[in-house]
């Protein structure tokens, strides 16, 4: 266990020490080492921009993921238990998987303006049928036998919804949001980036035309950062005490 | 030796009735699974339904406690209402990710006192913080009567609940029962296909013929014998398979 504990913090030393020498090496504006990366980070964390956009990007990444999880699995929930929602909504899902992300973006920015509610719209419209097929495979998988000890005990539909069901959706809910938050945040900044003027994905935009690599780069590794802790203090503990009671 | 047998075959129970069964016939993709059936079970009688294995014995529980509603025929209740029913299922069915009181307490959510009392009865207090999924096969299985029992149910129905246990621990799994049973005598009904746990359990016996199950005889059995367990079961048991010759073929 140690050992592995040493690799995964071994892995991205590796990968800084790589960056650094070959930029070094290439010395082209390119591909700026990862030392000026830190302290372009460093430049833009004490002037306040970067912590505005990230806030505002995160912001709608939350929305997004909110929204998305809440109508995913509800319409999951409903498709997996009804074989006749399933069939309304099959074909629905179907277009909505295939539709490229960014032509989605594009006809809400046209049909509802550039304004906050068509980008949020834009990301959970993106997400939602993915978290949908997850949570109905979910639904479909739950143990009858106990549905039935529930039935049979007279819990309450909620109770049963609390105690029996959500437990056994679990590890499909937590499949759907690790995929639902490293999917959503990339459609943010594609959002942001098309129609927006505020948040990374801007910023980022701001940058590309100026030809600044290394506050581009600055942006992105402060956006992974914050995800990845996200993961390590959210995510990672959530899914431990889901899962305490596995022998 | 089948003229005794036969001279204990009953029409009506002692005790007042508590459930009157009249299944016309019961359905299963287009076969007949069960019926005609017709029986009654009496208030605090534990009646035993015997019948070889997938004759339909479980398919009974199931109308009986209301989860299968698909079925030609009538369940009356004594007094009009349906009782309170405490199941134990032939798979203990207990939620692996609540711990042993958690499962109790879900049943029960203001029965706190009542569950403590019955995890020390059936020795499962040491454990009661543990997940369900780490117990054992005997300790889950006792985990699920005592979730029968914590209701406080008028009515118990037993789905095998004994089976896949060895001979020692399902001894114990019946003593358990049967001091609950003292405790607070209630109505059950207890399938199985083992005539010696219906003989040491039972005060009357109901034999099914195989699928579609049908009465082939129902047996009081004798009050000096009543739950005495041990080899006066076996006696009784091998009585009765010798008095049903053929009538009763299969593993029971």
């Amino acid at each position: 266990m140690g050992r592995i504990n040493w690799l995964r913090l071994l892995s991205p030393l590796l990968l800084l020490v790589l960056w650094e020498t070959t930029a070094r090496l290439l010395d082209s504006r390119m591909l700026p080492p990862a030392s000026a990366v830190f302290r372009a980070l460093g430049r833009e964390i004490l002037a306040g921009t970067l912590p505005r956009d990230l806030a505002i990007t995160l912001g709608r990444v939350a929305a997004a993921f909110a929204l998305s999880m809440l109508l995913g699995s509800a319409l999951g929930l409903a498709m997996g238990r009804w074989r006749a929602v399933d069939q309304f909504f099959e074909s629905w899902l179907t277009i909505l998987l295939n539709v490229p992300a960014v032509v989605l973006i594009v006809l809400l920015y046209i049909w509802f303006g550039l304004n906050e509610p068509a980008a949020i719209a834009a990301v959970a419209l993106n997400k939602l049928p993915a978290t949908a097929v997850t949570i109905r495979e979910g639904r479909r998988a739950i143990d009858r036998d106990l549905s039935e000890m529930a039935e049979s005990f007279h819990m309450t539909r909620w109770r049963t919804l609390r105690h029996v069901v959500l437990p056994q959706l679990s590890p499909y809910l937590f499949a759907a949001a690790r995929n639902g938050l490293s999917l959503i945040w990339k459609i943010v900044l594609v959002v942001e980036l098309l129609g927006r003027s505020s948040g990374v994905g801007f910023r980022i935009q701001v940058y590309f035309q100026l030809f600044d690599v290394t506050s581009l780069l600055a942006y992105t590794l402060a956006f992974i950062l914050v995800m990845q802790g996200f993961e390590w203090s959210v995510m990672q503990p959530l899914e431990r005490r889901a899962n305490r009671w596995r022998p | 030796m089948e003229r005794d047998a036969a001279a204990r075959t009953p029409r009506q129970p002692v005790a007042p009735v508590m459930l009157s069964v009249r299944i016309r016939t019961k359905r299963f993709a287009q076969r007949d699974v069960l019926g005609p059936l017709d029986f009654t079970l009496g208030a605090g009688e534990i009646l035993a339904i015997v019948g070889p294995s997938g004759c339909g014995k479980s398919t009974l529980l199931r109308i009986v406690g209301g989860l299968d509603p698909d079925y030609d025929g009538t369940l009356t209740w004594s007094d009009g209402r349906i009782p309170r029913i405490g199941t134990v299922f032939q798979a203990p069915r207990l939620l692996p990710w609540r711990t042993v009181r958690q499962n109790l307490e879900l049943v029960t959510p203001s029965g706190g006192d009542a569950g403590d009392a019955l995890l020390h009865r059936l020795d499962l207090w040491p454990v009661r913080d543990a997940f369900a999924s780490t117990l054992s096969v005997g300790m889950a299985r006792r985990l699920a009567i005592a979730r029968a029992f914590v209701i406080e149910p008028d009515l118990v129905l037993l789905d095998e609940p004994f089976v896949s246990l060895d001979e020692t621990m399902a001894i114990q799994a019946r003593q358990v029962l049967l001091n609950a049973w003292r405790q607070r005598p209630l109505s059950a009904l207890l399938v199985t296909h083992d005539l010696v746990e219906a003989a040491a359990l039972a005060d009357r016996i109901l034999l099914l013929s195989g699928s579609p199950a049908r009465p082939i005889r129902t047996l009081v059995v004798p009050p000096d014998l009543r739950r005495a367990g041990g080899s006066a079961a076996l006696d009784l048991a091998n009585e009765i398979r010798q008095a049903l010759g053929d009538h009763f073929p299969g593993d029971a």
